[in-house]
């Protein structure tokens, strides 16, 4: 089992704003009595969405951490029943020795299944794979009027709206998943370096073509001259070798919280830098990776968070066109600017493939997530700025990471919100939906 | 799937078996007594990531299927289900008989009674020391017969810290769980140099649906139950006697142990 898996549902020790559950329904109660008594609920993965999308301040979160049984797993065909609340973790540990993959995965495997469907999470290949929730088969989902079993062909509006539904239509007490064949556990990983956004939309198309993978790094503390530099990790599964889970401790540990002050732009700045140089000198390698360190290098640092001290930090994550790369310019040049620079820049060129999910947060585009020390106002203003930018450009805002997000943009930034509103619950609600559902 | 039956119902098979592969001598069998428990099923999942044949018993058959197909679907060659209720001392020696091949035998069922209700409802009382201490000195005492006649076994006894001293707040509890850990520990000392092993342990709060209602505080005594099956595992592979889990219970309750009684029992804990 997962040492890691210590740190949820008990206090979870990933954020501290997170109530108690008003209840953890075991398995097997697949029925409508695990929705509380309280007027207001939502379904509660493992709270690793940044923002207040996984909270339900004014009602009950439903734990889904007992929730975590394997129903069925189809070795030959790659074809895995489970219930929500089994963390990628732990599938991880079951289906790579079995020579299968998940199809998509996010950059921390701390995350549930029931979480994935929600967020409609994407991963380093969506412009080849589209996002985890184009691999559902099917669910079931438990809400107010009872039991229903959900897919393209069945209630297929309902699946729609609760693939990228934020726990809002009812919550999933079960899935069935696609699996992705690998032949080995490790990647193959090269490293190449861009030093402008111009560069880095030029390689990023041709990159695709050969690679399964790929995700940039992005300085974001560089100064005029360099604005835009960064590093492309790009990968595929290798095509033979061994199957192995892997690492299962996190390797090294931040014990305590730092002090806020640690993370200043002076130490951002050097971090970035270091980052950016020792990448460099692997520029044109071939390296060979097991897929965990390629994937999910913040789960080896346990409680990585607390690099940003005790008052955490707001994550901020955004698309734009393709069209609009002037647009991602001026972004970085404001953050620059501002001096907050992000400790983790990540960009991403996302394709065509289209979710079913209504309100699924992927679509065609650059994508950029950022992350900023919490500076009380000086940060808000700073993500309000960007926020208004990525609005104008005709982007979207990602609902799993964000805490500031207002009605209008919301609406702006999902075009099936109104279909999407017929299926929601009444008794479920977020802190997010009371938010922007204006 | 073949049909699981509860034991009482005569004219019905105990037993139900699926299985990945096929008999294969090398590999290893476990009885959990209990495996519909958060705790249970942790044990079971890692023994299944092992490969370990499973002999699973429970009294509620629709969570025994949850935990079976869990089970196989994480890699264990065979899994035996047998619906029981161990209150039901009548089959015992059914469920003995069946499950007494096995290389390991680790009892994790219980209840936590109410205790205030305990106070003046003296058949709560003694359903939770019928569970709690004697079904499964039933169980023991026949399971170590049979282990002692072929000179080979382990038994794997969840106890709790609550059985070392007694107080107000959970002594029904603690009583039959502190008489289980003599029970146990009478049977490791009978035992010794027969090549059977008896390994007690004593968990302190694990974060489970017996604990669902309090409220986990202070957080840093509070743990899954996987990290407590790891810690049992590791434990029964090193030979162990008794475990304290996590390792800091052993300190806390050395301290506790030593406050005399005299101010203990003027004590809330
Ligand atoms: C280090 C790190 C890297 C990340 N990288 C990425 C990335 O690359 N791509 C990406 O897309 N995301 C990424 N994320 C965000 C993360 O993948 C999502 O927020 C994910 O949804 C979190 O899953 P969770 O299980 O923790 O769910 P929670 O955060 O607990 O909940 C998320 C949503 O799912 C709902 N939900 C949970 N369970 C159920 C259920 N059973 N039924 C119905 N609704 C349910 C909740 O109500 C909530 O709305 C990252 C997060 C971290 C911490
Ligand atoms: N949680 C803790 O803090 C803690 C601390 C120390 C020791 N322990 C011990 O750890 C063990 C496992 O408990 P847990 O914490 O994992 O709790 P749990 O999930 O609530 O498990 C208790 C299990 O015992 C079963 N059970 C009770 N009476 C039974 C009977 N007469 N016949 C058959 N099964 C019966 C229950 O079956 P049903 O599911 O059918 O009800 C349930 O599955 C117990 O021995 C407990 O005393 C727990």
């Amino acid at each position: 089992m997962q040492p890691e898996q210590a740190q949820r549902a008990i206090v979870p020790g990933w954020r501290n704003d997170i109530q108690f559950p008003g209840a953890s329904p075991s398995s097997k109660s697949t029925d409508t009595t695990m929705l509380t008594e309280a007027t207001s609920v939502l379904p509660f993965g493992n709270g690793r969405s940044y923002g207040d999308s996984c909270l339900n301040s004014d009602g009950d979160l439903i734990d889904t951490c007992r929730l975590d049984n394997i129903i069925a797993f189809d070795r030959i065909n790659g074809v895995l029943t489970v219930e929500p609340g089994v963390a990628f973790s732990d599938l991880l540990q079951i289906i790579v020795p079995a020579g299968w993959f998940l199809p998509v995965t996010p950059g921390t495997s701390q995350i549930t299944v029931g979480g994935a469907i929600a967020n409609d999470v994407h991963g380093k290949n969506h412009y080849r794979d589209g996002t985890f929730g184009c691999f559902v088969v099917n669910l079931t989902l438990a809400n107010s009027t009872g039991l229903h079993v959900c897919s393209l062909s069945e209630n297929a509006e309902l699946f729609r709206a609760t693939i990228g539904g934020l726990g809002l239509t009812g919550i999933i007490t079960s899935a069935t998943i696609n699996l992705m064949r690998i032949h080995s556990s490790d990647m193959n990983v090269e490293t190449q370096v861009f030093n402008s956004l111009d560069e880095f939309a030029e390689i990023s198309r041709p990159l695709h073509e050969s690679y399964q993978y790929a995700v940039a790094w992005l300085d974001c503390t560089a100064n005029a001259k360099s604005l835009g530099r960064g590093v492309f990790l790009n990968a595929n599964h290798a095509d033979n070798g061994t199957l192995q889970y892997g690492s299962k401790h996190p390797g090294l540990n931040v014990p305590v919280n730092f002090p806020s002050r640690t993370l200043n732009h002076f130490s951002i700045k050097a971090f970035n830098q270091l980052y950016f140089y020792m990448q460099r000198r692997n520029v044109g390698k071939q390296l060979q990776k097991h897929y965990h360190s390629y994937f999910y290098p913040l789960d080896a640092i346990g409680q990585w968070h607390r690099i940003y001290g005790s008052k955490g930090f707001y994550q901020y994550q955004f698309i734009v066109p393709l069209t609009e790369i002037s647009t991602m310019k001026k972004i970085l040049t404001v953050i620059v600017e501002s001096g907050m620079g992000s400790f983790l820049a990540v960009l991403k060129e996302f394709g065509k493939v289209s979710s079913p999910g209504m309100l699924s947060f992927p679509r065609e585009g650059y994508c950029l997530a950022l992350d900023f020390a919490n500076r009380a106002e000086k940060t808000e203003q700073l993500i309000a700025r960007i926020d208004g930018m990525v609005a104008n450009a005709g982007g979207a805002a990602y609902p799993a990471k964000d805490r500031l997000m207002s009605a209008t943009s919301f609406e702006q930034y999902f075009p099936q919100l109104n279909e999407f509103k017929q299926h929601v619950d009444p008794r479920f609600a977020s802190d997010f939906w009371r938010r922007v559902n204006g | 799937m073949a049909n699981k039956q509860a034991p009482n119902s005569d004219d019905k098979q105990l037993v139900s078996d699926t299985g990945n592969t096929n008999e294969q001598s090398n590999i290893k069998s476990a009885a959990i007594l209990g495996a519909s428990s958060a705790l249970g099923q942790a044990i079971a999942r890692q023994l299944a990531e092992q490969g370990h044949t499973l002999y699973l018993a429970a009294r509620d058959e629709v969570k025994l299927d949850t935990v079976e197909k869990d089970l196989l679907a994480r890699g264990a060659s065979k899994v035996i289900s047998l619906v029981t209720d161990f209150d039901d001392i009548g089959r015992h020696d059914e469920l003995v008989k069946v499950i007494a091949c096995v290389d390991s035998v680790y009892t994790v069922y219980g209840t936590l009674p109410d205790q205030t209700l305990c106070e003046n409802n003296w058949d709560a009382t003694m359903a939770a020391l019928q569970t709690n201490f004697i079904s499964t000195v039933s169980l023991l005492g026949r399971l170590a017969y049979e282990f002692e006649s072929r000179g080979r076994g382990t038994l794997i006894v969840v106890s709790s810290v609550a059985g070392d001293r007694g107080r107000k707040s959970n002594y029904v509890y603690g009583s039959a769980k502190g008489a289980l850990s003599i029970f146990s520990a009478g049977l490791r000392n009978r035992l010794a140099g027969t090549g059977v092993h008896v390994l007690t342990v004593k968990p302190g709060f694990i974060d489970t649906p017996m604990t669902q209602h309090l409220e986990k505080k202070p957080a840093v005594l509070w743990v899954n139950a996987d990290k407590v099956a790891t810690d049992i595992l590791k434990a029964e592979a090193a030979g162990k006697n008794s475990l304290y889990t996590p390792w800091f219970w052993r300190y806390i309750l050395l301290i506790i142990s030593h406050i005399p009684e005299f101010i203990f029992k003027r004590l809330s804990l």
